[in-house]
């Protein structure tokens, strides 16, 4: 009942702490939120300092050593995630892969935020014939189905990390558009935006320093999503073999690689599949827990 | 107390916890009270003062973090409190009912009026379809509504504010209850409708034998309709007794600064002083807003506001009153440039207001502001007060550390501290918050300032303090205020003239003492008539309590 969420909350204390505080409370409080955010922690600094942690290097064959076991399966210690066919070190290879990884769902996520917000908010805050056009080209968005696409372009244009990134960047920005136009829509009906119009800011003024600021929060959740999403399709691109290109360990590839040993040597699939579910289900966690934590009932 | 029959509700000290890290350890403590058949008793306080919840406890409705952890509430014997959930549900409805402040969100919009009636009697009786019926329709006769047999099938949002809570109020009294709890049910509504249903409860206390349990925050209502007062504050029973007492004769400090905070009523107020030039003038200003014809409906003109002339005198206050949809909000915004009008022109002085081109918008916003009513939405909550403050002053070409210097000074005129500059919106109250927003809106160093019912959303005592300051800074530099409101009261108190408007038209227009001592126009007898608590003269305190000290 409104009613009663309504009268129960009694003013703030004079003194309350300033909300950027209170949220970083939250969040340290916040389960899934900690979870996620320490595992893509451990992920990024992973990816970021794989040339120091890495064991061997990914590219180096060792046809002597092919498909040596893991270590849990029986293998030495020497290549503790085992070889694949051609004796790289399995391990080096996931670590590296990560960086493909996040580096493609981050790019890609990035771009499509760029495009996605620009379109939203400027049909969201325009409204009328600005929207019509923006959620025209919307739903030309939606109607392309962006697995095929992807396939098509990478395959015209072959399979360079540059080529993937764009695409998906160009594709994945229909639900940032979406989203912060309902968003922007809100906002722009609120006081602060006409008594900001009224004390003479100008039209960009208002867009970055009064509407963007008020939907961060979607779209920070958005992010997100969109990049764990990235990360699948370039896992999907790379797996029908029109991502990335061998001998660049990805993820999406190795899985590719390891699908003809399926029945004899599985751990060559479960242990990029593993990695891949855990980054995306971190990234997920981390979405879902700035929704929770950034959620309107626990601030004005 | 006079009455010697048991009473319908008693409750025995009644204390229920807030949660932990809540302002204070109760939401009410210590709370008795007793509710006789045909009795209405009047629960007064301010936002957080635990009205509320007390009404909810009565009817079982306390959200589950909160937890009675002592005392009684005696309904029929029975105490309320030990039900288990399933009584409950039975006592709700058929014994007690309970008529919310927002009919809107009351009423379920996916039924007809006359469903939601029958449900009624279907959950707790055992009755035919066309006796359902029968007594439907006489509900709705007797909650005064017209042509009951057309609304039977009507659905809420085909009814005014006033019909709908008409509806909620015929639904809690279908099954003839003997206890009413009504929280604030007249506070979403306009004067004349709300003078309407006032009218209707004084009826009903009498008709059905009732106790009813009245929560308001408006002592106008109380001396309109109470038999007895109870005066909470944070929780606590400050005061209590027959409204003449309480109303008349208050002796707790608390209540004697809620009833001085009341807008008095002036005998005479004398002509505003008519030499001064004028500040603004307003020539046929015009808004129509129409809807385009799509395939399910026909095109639709509103006239939102109708050719209107008005001029106010520098350094006066012009006060603009009427109810919901009379136009004012339109006007404002036209006056403010942010609706363009169809017709009509604005002068400051001498000079037109170029509201067509951007540039000539922003030029004239040097000369024009405005303070929102709603002090929640009219402040940016991601950025600081001091960033938010000097807003203004940085269009306009002002260096920022010395907008920063005057936002200081500015921060003293309102009566807020200098740390305010590097908090968030968020950790001030209402009250505080409306005075940031006449800071910033004097930031700019406006000649005319529009307050559009920027204390209607306060507590009576802030809206005081709110509403002096706002004097007293109209006094020292000069400004002229244009003060929209739908309060005759504020009105009356603050305006030099005063202009009423009703459905998008000016009605009547005069000093003070003319609108209010001789209206001319049907329309502003009707308003006049329908201020509650006319018979009530709130008394002047001798020695009032510190303002302040409830914030």
């Amino acid at each position: 009942m409104s009613n009663t969420s309504l009268t129960i909350s009694p003013g703030l204390p004079a003194a309350s702490p300033a909300p950027s505080r209170v949220l970083a409370r939250k969040a340290l409080r916040h389960r899934g939120f900690m979870v996620g955010f320490l595992i893509l922690l451990f992920v990024g600094l992973t990816a970021l300092f794989a040339p120091l942690i890495a064991p061997y290097d990914p590219y180096k064959q060792d046809l002597l050593a092919r498909l040596a076991p893991p270590v849990f399966l029986g293998g030495d210690w020497k290549h503790l995630l085992g070889t694949d066919a051609l004796g790289r070190d399995y391990l080096s290879r996931l670590i590296y892969g990560a960086r493909v990884s996040l580096l493609i769902g981050f790019t890609a996520a990035l771009i499509s935020a760029v495009i996605g917000t620009t379109l939203g908010v400027l049909g969201g805050y325009f409204g009328g014939k600005v929207d019509a056009v923006v959620m025209f080209i919307v739903s030309v968005r939606l109607a392309l189905p962006a697995t095929l696409v992807a396939l098509a372009v990478v395959a015209l244009f072959g399979g360079s990390l540059t080529v993937v990134v764009s695409v998906l960047g160009l594709l994945l920005w229909d639900r940032f558009a979406v989203v912060l136009r309902s968003a922007t829509m809100q906002v722009r009906q609120m006081d602060y935006i006409a008594a900001a119009e009224v004390l003479g800011a100008s039209l960009p003024r208002i867009l970055f320093k009064d509407v963007l600021p008020n939907v961060m929060n979607q779209l920070i959740v958005i992010v997100t999503l969109e990049m764990a999403h990235a990360i699948i399709l370039e896992a999907a691109l790379s797996f029908l073999g029109l991502g990335v290109q061998p001998p660049t360990p990805s993820w999406g590839l190795m899985i590719s690689e390891g699908k003809e040993m399926l029945l004899f040597e599985s751990w060559l699939i479960t242990i990029p599949g593993i990695a891949l579910f855990i980054l995306v289900f971190s990234i997920n966690m981390l979405g879902d827990g700035i929704r929770d934590v950034t959620a309107p009932e626990g601030r004005n | 107390m006079t009455h010697t029959a048991t009473p319908v509700l008693s409750i025995r000290n009644l204390t229920i916890d807030l949660p932990k890290g809540g302002d204070r350890p109760h939401a009410v403590s210590n709370l008795s009270l007793d509710i006789h058949e045909k009795e209405i008793l009047c629960i007064v306080g301010e936002s957080g003062s635990g009205k509320s919840i007390t009404s909810f406890a009565a009817m079982g409705l306390l959200p589950k973090i909160l937890k009675p952890s002592a005392g009684e509430i005696l309904f029929e014997g029975r105490d309320v409190l030990k039900l288990s959930e399933a009584e409950h549900a039975d006592l709700r409805g058929s014994r007690m009912g309970m008529i919310f402040q927002e009919p809107m969100s009351a009423l379920n919009p996916c039924y007809t009026v006359g469903n939601q009636i029958e449900e009624v009697f279907e959950a707790h009786a055992q009755m035919s379809k066309a006796e359902r019926r029968a007594r439907t329709l006489a509900l709705l006769k007797e909650v005064r509504l017209p042509d009951p047999e057309r609304l039977y099938h009507a659905y809420p949002h085909q009814l005014s504010g006033g019909q709908r809570q008409r509806i909620v109020i015929a639904i809690a009294l279908a099954m003839e209850p003997r206890l009413l709890i009504a929280d604030e049910p007249t506070t979403a509504l306009d004067v004349t409708t709300q003078a309407q249903i006032l009218d209707m409860f004084k009826a009903l206390k009498e008709s059905r034998k009732a106790g009813i349990l009245f929560v308001t925050h408006d002592f106008d209502v109380v001396a309109e309709l109470a038999d007895r007062v109870l005066v909470m504050q944070k929780g606590l029973v400050v005061e209590q007794g027959t409204a003449e007492q309480v109303l008349n004769n208050p002796s707790h400090p608390y209540t004697r600064m809620l009833i001085d905070a009341v807008p008095k009523r002036h005998g005479v107020k004398g002509n505003p002083d008519m030499s001064t030039p004028i500040a603004l003038r307003v020539a046929g200003i015009e808004k129509t807003y129409s809807t385009a014809r799509t395939m399910f409906k026909p095109a639709r003109k509103v006239h939102a506001v109708k050719p209107t002339d008005f001029t106010v005198l520098e350094g006066q206050t012009l006060g603009i009153v009427g109810e919901s949809g009379s136009g004012k909000t339109t006007l404002v915004r036209c006056l403010m440039g942010l609706v363009e009008p169809d017709e009509g022109s604005v002068w400051i002085g001498s000079s037109r207001l170029e509201t067509t081109t951007a540039a000539g918008r922003r030029d004239f916003r040097k000369h024009i502001q405005i303070v929102f009513q709603d002090p929640y939405g009219a402040l940016n909550p991601r950025r600081k007060i001091g960033d938010l403050l000097i807003e203004g002053a940085v269009n306009f070409g002002v260096p920022r550390s010395q907008a920063m210097e005057k936002a200081r000074a500015l921060l003293k005129i309102v009566r807020l501290e200098e740390d305010a500059l590097d908090r968030y919106p968020a950790q001030f109250s209402g009250g505080q918050r409306q005075r940031i927003s006449i800071a910033r809106a004097l930031m700019v160093e406006p000649k005319i300032l529009i307050a559009d019912e920027a204390v209607s959303a306060l507590d009576v005592s802030v809206q005081k303090d709110v509403l002096k300051l706002l004097d007293d800074i109209r006094k020292a530099v000069g400004l002229t205020v244009i003060f929209i409101t739908h309060d005759l009261r504020v009105a009356a108190e603050i305006s030099d003239h005063i202009l009423v408007m009703s459905k998008g038209e000016v009605v009547e227009y005069g000093t003070v003492d003319d609108v209010f001592g001789n209206p001319q126009h049907s329309y502003t007898r009707q308003l006049l008539a329908a201020m509650p608590g006319r018979g009530w003269e709130a008394p002047d305190m001798a020695a009032p309590g510190p303002a302040d000290a409830a914030r």
